[in-house]
């Protein structure tokens, strides 16, 4: 058994263990790899054993076992079962955990396009097949996709999430050791989909300080100013700031709260209900007002979009009222 | 002579490779045996282009950085490999040559139930097959076989819709192929052949049958609705027009998933068939191995999730669809431990076909293990649309499918050619095989794990070396495929002459002369018996 735990470090000393899931997707990978080595090495040697044994001519003795086969086939099937039943948790478990992404994690906006990664952090910062993040600190990563599906993996982090144009998906990591470790487009994209590759670089807190001294701030503002700039080019205000708050629903502490759709749908206003508002109005209208909106679609560049959405997630809620 | 009697039927009518021999007698048979090598004709000339798009890429893939070819050939050259091995050589391959030749044989039947359907069934697959060659030669299609919107839809300049074309129109054939096998089966059974009573063959084409016809349509279905998008503009699957890419993936999956179990199931029956004859023991617990025959092609219809546990699906569905895939795995792996258990206590003779099975369990088992490694939720959550997948379903399709179908190609060449193969070689081509399969595949595994994905031309280079192991595999693996067809013809033309039972078998097909006379039985045979119904050891 320590011979194969040597035998498995050897293997993963290939494939660094980078982040919080990394262990965890690695047990339940060794648990599979012993039991599944366990039961194929048992059967091989089973049916040599049995090869040799009973190979035409032999002596041995082909008189039957006397044990009901019934009895033999409810046990392997009960007993397959229960080993199936025990992985099917494992991994369902670690799977909810990569799944439920912890409240309140500081955002990195990755776009994927044919065929590059296109980083923007919230500070405004951009980067290009390059994602720089800090050691120990967990972040959410936002994932939109311009054209077609491409796949967020990073094999270090053990980390994998299509990137679906239309649709806006989040997921997260927490990077527990330093270097830089390579992520690719794992869902074929088109012509360049192999050189679609970009690095994960995780510093050490004083390196990332450093990291963003050296990285004078781009003069677009940050990734709310830049959406601020574009609810005013776009004259958003005209109705989501009317007094009477009749035309349009007010913005401010929109983004996490629930909404009740013109159908009778409640939807929670996540990152996607914002981006489908503006480009999809008429899909994402509000119960109790006119769709007076027009689809931004193809009208506002999809970054511009993305800076939007990142301004309206700034809006606090407007102070509260006192109840009657 | 009056009209109304019955002609007394001649008691030898002449081997149906005899009497006319003429190119018109063969492309206007309507003789399911000569339908049979029809396919087994067209499906070998599909896999030569298969294999050959396959080795192309090996070869591409020897050095990290080759330039062999322009990424645009390699994205074309791995569809072309996935469209034409899956559509036009895995799926018909055990279905049409040896369901064609032995179904009607093996429930002593004089034919298929519709013989001119079964006829149109192979014109409607050669035409598919020709529509699909074409697309490649004109230039190609670049989408994968999977055609994921909205690449294939909007992005793609390949001639998408003409080889979509093709597969729809191929589709049509296995309805048809289907619909008539099940027709058969349910109609033209011999007298005392009961349901318990027939071959696992019999049951695996049963139910392979029973999936062409129900899940083939959706194939069809989603092509079409890809075709609208990418004609004529609706928008289906590309969310720039209001579509969602992901319904294009259900869809998909939906027939596609279950077209693995169309690949796979026959070959159980004809693992079943070879294990008792060689073992010379009836199957262990037969009713169990029907059964899961069927479960498996039941519940392989509500697994398609879990080709989507990264797509962005809903948590849940994922958490249902990773339950059902294990579910779905048991009766297999019961299958797996009934043939081991068939062969305890048996009298065993190591001929080739035995040493395909053999072959086929260790392989089907490594893949069926690696398939629940996919199953398990967190887990595949790193090893999707890596070469972990690549290999595991090398290992279920290849290593089972195509081994078991060349099994059974052994096991039933006597009754085909009424000649024997040398079984040296051939027992030699099959270990080879079995070394080159592994040597390609096993450290795909490895290079998945690493984290080297799917469809990439070039690759970083600490995933050199295994690469480099892989591509010398295929070499091996080439060797393996190319000398059946070398001692195959030869054996046809001047082996030696079979007798109708060499392997000493029971099933109906080995109790008529071979090669078999045109209406298959002088005498309709009559069943009294369980299948495999060997003499006490």
């Amino acid at each position: 058994m320590r011979r194969f735990l040597a035998s498995w470090d050897a293997v993963s000393g290939w494939l660094p263990a980078a982040s919080s899931m990394a262990p965890r997707v690695d047990r339940v990978l060794r648990g599979l790899l012993a039991a599944g080595i366990a039961v194929a090495v048992v059967l091989t040697v089973l049916t040599l054993i049995i090869l040799v044994r009973y190979r035409r001519g032999s002596a041995a003795s082909r008189s039957p076992s006397g044990i009901a086969t019934w009895k033999i086939e409810a046990s392997w099937i009960i007993g397959t079962a229960i080993v199936f039943l025990f992985f099917f948790f494992e991994g369902a478990g670690v799977y909810a955990d990569m799944e439920r992404i912890p409240p309140g994690l500081p955002e990195i906006t990755v776009v994927g396009r044919q065929w590059m990664w296109d980083v923007r952090y919230a500070d405004g910062r951009r980067e290009f097949n390059m994602l720089h993040v800090r050691l120990n600190t967990p972040v959410r990563v936002v994932l939109s996709s311009e054209d077609v599906i491409h796949s967020f993996f990073v094999p270090a982090f053990r980390l994998k999430q299509d990137v679906v144009p239309g649709k806006i998906v989040s997921t997260w990591f927490n990077p527990t050791r330093t270097g830089t470790y390579p992520f690719f487009c794992a869902q074929y994209c088109g012509t360049a989909h192999a050189q679609m590759i970009g690095a994960v670089v995780v510093l050490s807190p004083g390196d990332y300080a450093a990291w963003v001294r050296g990285n004078p701030l781009p003069r677009g503002g940050t990734a709310q100013e830049r959406g601020l700039g574009v609810y005013r080019r776009f004259g958003c205000a005209e109705c989501h700031e009317d007094p009477q708050g009749r035309r349009a629903p007010p913005l401010a502490g929109l983004y996490g709260s629930r909404v009740t759709l013109a159908g009778g749908e409640r939807v929670r206003a996540d990152e996607q209900y914002l981006r489908d508002a503006v480009l999809l109005s008429a899909r994402s209208r509000v119960a109790g007002y006119a769709l007076t909106m027009p689809s931004y679609d193809g009208i506002m560049a999809p970054s511009d979009a993305l800076d939007l959405v990142a301004y309206l997630k700034s809006l606090a809620p407007p102070p509260q009222e006192a109840q009657p | 002579m009056t009209p109304t009697e019955p002609a007394e039927r001649p008691r030898a009518t002449p081997s149906y490779l005899g009497g006319e021999t003429s190119a018109a007698s063969w492309l206007g048979t309507l003789d399911h045996k000569r339908i049979a090598l029809l396919y087994l004709f067209t499906i070998t000339a599909f896999f030569v282009v298969g294999a050959v798009a396959a080795a192309l890429m090996r070869w591409q893939l020897a050095v990290p950085t080759a330039d062999l070819v322009t990424s645009d050939t390699y994205n074309r050259l791995f569809t072309l490999h996935g469209v034409v091995m899956v559509w036009f050589f895995l799926i018909p391959s055990i279905p049409t040559v040896l369901g064609n030749f032995i179904l009607p044989l093996a429930i002593g039947a004089r034919d298929v139930a519709f013989p001119r359907l079964n006829l149109a069934s192979w014109y409607i697959f050669v035409s598919g097959g020709l529509l699909a060659l074409y697309a490649i030669v004109v230039g190609g299609v670049d989408t994968g076989w999977t055609f994921y919107t909205p690449y294939s839809s909007t992005y793609s300049n390949g001639h998408v819709m003409v080889m979509a074309a093709g597969i729809f129109v191929a589709g049509f054939s296995s309805i048809a192929t289907g619909l008539n096998f099940i027709v058969t089966v349910h109609k033209l059974r011999a007298p005392g052949l009961t349901w318990f009573r027939l071959p696992l063959f019999v049951w695996a084409i049963y139910a392979t049958s029973i999936i062409m016809v129900l899940a083939t349509p959706v194939l069809a279905i989603t092509l079409v609705l890809m075709g609208l998008e990418r004609v004529l503009g609706v928008g289906i699957f590309d969310p720039r027009i209001g579509g969602d890419p992901l319904l294009f993936q259900h869809l998909f999956w939906f027939y596609s998933h279950p077209a693995v179990y169309i690949m796979i199931l026959p070959s159980m029956g004809v693992v079943s068939e070879i294990i008792t004859c060689f073992s010379r023991k009836r199957i262990f617990g037969y009713p169990v191995m029907a059964v899961s025959i069927l479960s498996i092609a039941g519940l392989g219809f509500l697994v398609w999730g879990h080709h989507m546990f990264v797509s962005s699906q809903s948590v849940y569905a994922g958490v249902v669809f990773s339950f059902l895939s294990f579910l779905v795995s048991v009766p297999s792996a019961i299958k797996v431990f009934n043939w081991i258990a068939t062969l305890h206590r048996g009298s065993i003779t190591l001929s080739t076909p035995l040493l395909y099975v053999l072959g086929f369990l260790a392989l089907f088992t490594i893949g069926g293990l690696t398939g629940v490694f996919l199953a398990t939720l967190a887990v595949d959550v790193h090893l999707h649309d890596t070469y972990f997948v690549i290999a595991h379903f090398h290992y279920i399709m290849v290593g089972g499918g195509v081994m078991a179908y060349l099994g059974g190609i052994h096991y039933w060449w006597p009754k085909i050619s009424g000649r024997m193969f040398p079984e040296a070689v051939a027992a030699f081509a099959a270990v080879t095989i079995f070394v080159g399969f592994n040597l390609t595949f096993f450290p795909q595994y490895l290079l998945g794990y690493l984290g080297m994905p799917r469809r990439y031309m070039t690759y970083p280079a600490e995933f050199h070396t295994l690469n480099v192991v892989s591509t010398l595999g295929a070499v091996v693996l080439a060797v393996g495929f190319g000398l059946p067809l070398l001692y195959l013809t030869r054996s046809f033309l001047r082996g030696a002459p079979a007798g109708p039972n060499p392997w000493g078998a029971t099933g109906l097909e080995w109790q008529t002369s071979s090669p078999p006379p045109e209406d298959n039985f002088a005498q309709t045979p009559v069943v009294t018996g369980p299948p495999y119904d060997y003499p006490p050891l």
